[in-house]
């Protein structure tokens, strides 16, 4: 229809520009300025450019406690990565057939993510409140006296962040699901496979590329979680917790450099799923294979 | 499916499949949900919950609510301020949001172009919302880039202070964090819009403007809905923009169950939580009259 560039396309063109700026404008100047020299504050100009800040966050002296969280967050944020995939693809299987209450359970996975976040947390809670109580009152000796409470970033805190995580994989994996041609599986019966070795040898093949996509929304949606962890992570807390907490009390550039540590997992971690999706697939071509293509 | 039960099962039933799946939500949302209505009808004192049935939670947070009308009590001043950020930030989500889908959509002719720069909206996205709020410091501070240039400029004689903790700022943080909710559903719904529509409106005659207002925008009701859905309850339930961006000054829905909570006061934080997903479902009733949204998706 368009074929000159019109002037339109110059406007949504310059549009689309500023709207890029608008996203990634704040972000370059904090990691401009958590490079701040000694004496910076938390604002320009620069005074001299140093790794100092990120020196001071490392080693400690800065704020407390950061290592500590930075580990909590990447060992649940790697936990929860795992159980997203392994659930959602299961699930995403399961829902390419018919099921006693699929529907129901579709209709509660999409409420989990409009629902908001700090009812769910608040309800998280409540439930490990009334069952430390119930326990204390009513479990044997053994458990009832040495127990202070069930809540713990593996218990409560986990299932916070899958209720989170797991709509997204869902709606991943029908996504992938949707474009799956059965017919490999078929030719694969037919050739003799059994069930376990057409999902084996022929199915997962096919969809690991998608998988790892779920693998990366799952830990990066858990590593920069706040509000369902809010209420429900028990004593300790995780590391975007700890940098909002540090927000109303620091004012120095620490917490930028803690920003941009933070942002450099996730890009690394984005990095790497993205790099190993095209490795896939070129391998996937260079196979001679025309698996995925429909 | 069409290739039958036995090809689809891989020897396990659906329902053993999906039971992992579900037994999460049954355990982390919806008894979840259950506790908080039943603790929300739950009495307490300064120490703890007190399982015994009474409203009271419920005639608190309305305090006022009747008898000082026409005057609203904090409970509708709250939702009034709340609401009015949810229209404000679904207005700038949806037109910045339907510009962008639009550009990509229809404007950008390769589909590896499209998806590059699809990508880069999406990156921001990955990263944690607290680090983008804290990033408009150093810009809208009272020391920040855009005061300094403005009193460079002389077009100010001192530092503009609204600029920072203040209502603009917190529309500001939203439409910076939550744009992208309102992109991927439109762009999806573009992309499933057939070109032989939009070949035939132009061969009928249609301007630009017509093409836009009666074949794109009809056709993209379900993705701008679903958007709509998801701006507006995240701005609904929010606490942590409105701390981070509102200098602790301004109200919101989820921040008054935040406070409930800092007081350790668990019946009256859940009543409020009670009290907000009725808002949020209220809204998203309307706007499911508007579009079916269960056909949509």
């Amino acid at each position: 229809m368009n074929e000159g560039r019109s002037l339109a396309f110059y406007a949504l063109a310059a549009f689309f520009g500023l709207y890029v700026l608008f996203l990634y404008g704040p972000m370059i100047v904090i990691f401009v300025l958590s490079f701040q020299g000694p004496t910076g504050g938390l604002t320009f100009p620069l005074n001299g450019v140093s790794l100092h800040w990120f020196h001071r966050l490392w080693v400690g002296g800065g704020i407390v406690d950061i290592s500590g969280a930075f580990q909590r967050s990447l060992e649940l944020g790697i936990v929860v990565m795992v159980l997203t995939v392994v659930l959602s693809l299961s699930a995403g299987l399961a829902f390419r057939k018919r099921f006693f209450g699929a529907n129901l359970l579709f209709y509660v996975a999409i409420a989990s993510l409009i629902v908001p976040s700090i009812v769910t947390s608040l309800g998280i809670a409540l439930e490990f409140r009334v069952l430390d109580d119930f326990l204390k009152a009513n479990a044997p000796n053994w458990i009832a006296d040495g127990l202070t409470t069930t809540m713990g970033m593996f218990t409560s805190g986990l299932g916070a962040h899958l209720t989170w995580t797991l709509p997204f994989g869902l709606l991943v994996m029908f996504a992938i699901f949707n474009r799956f041609d059965s017919r490999y599986e078929e030719a694969a019966r037919d050739l003799g496979a059994t069930p376990w070795q057409t999902l084996r040898h022929v199915v997962l093949p096919i969809v690991l590329p998608s998988v790892i996509g779920v693998g990366l929304f799952g830990f990066t949606l858990s590593w920069d979680e706040i509000a369902r962890s809010s209420q429900a992570m028990g004593e300790h807390n995780t590391l975007p917790m700890e940098l909002q907490a540090l927000t109303t009390t620091v004012t120095t550039p620490d917490i930028y450099a803690l920003g941009t540590s933070t942002t450099a997992v996730s890009f690394a971690v984005i990095a790497v799923a993205l790099g190993a999706i095209a490795i896939l697939r070129k391998r996937q071509a260079r196979h001679g294979s025309d698996a995925g293509q429909a | 499916m069409a290739a039958g039960r036995d090809l689809d099962s891989y020897g396990v039933p659906g329902w053993a499949q999906a039971a992992p799946f579900a037994l999460v939500f049954a355990a982390f949302f919806v008894l979840p949900l259950v506790f908080v209505v039943i603790v929300s009808f739950w009495d307490y004192n300064d120490y703890q919950m007190l399982p015994t049935f009474t409203t009271r939670s419920y005639v608190e947070s309305f305090d006022g609510c009747l008898t000082d009308l026409p005057n609203l009590c904090t409970m509708f001043k709250t939702y009034v301020s709340t609401a009015k950020f949810c229209f404000i930030v679904w207005a700038l989500t949806l037109v910045i949001g339907f510009t962008v889908a639009y550009f990509l959509a229809f404007h950008v002719r390769t589909a590896t172009m499209q998806m590059v720069l699809f990508l880069v909206c999406t990156i921001p996205f990955w990263t944690s919302n607290v680090i983008r709020m804290i990033s408009w410091i150093p810009l809208l501070g009272r020391n920040g880039l855009v005061n300094q240039m403005l009193v460079g400029a002389h077009v100010v004689d001192a530092p503009v202070e609204w600029l920072l903790y203040s209502p603009f700022s917190v529309a500001l943080a939203f439409v910076h964090l939550f744009t992208f909710f309102m992109v991927a559903p439109i762009f999806n719904s573009m992309m499933r819009i057939d070109r032989r529509l939009m070949e035939a409106a132009y061969d009928a005659g249609a301007s630009g403007w017509q093409m836009l207002a009666n074949v794109i925008v009809p056709l993209c009701k379900p993705g701008i809905a679903i958007g709509s859905i998801f701006v507006v309850t995240i701005v609904m339930g929010d606490f942590i923009t409105f701390d981070e961006m509102g200098g602790e000054q301004i109200a919101s829905a989820g921040k008054v169950i935040e406070t409930r909570l800092g007081a350790l006061q668990f019946p009256p934080a859940a009543a409020n939580a009670v009290i907000l997903l009725g808002a949020t479902m209220l809204i998203i009733a309307v706007l499911n009259r508007i579009v079916d949204i269960r056909k949509e998706l």
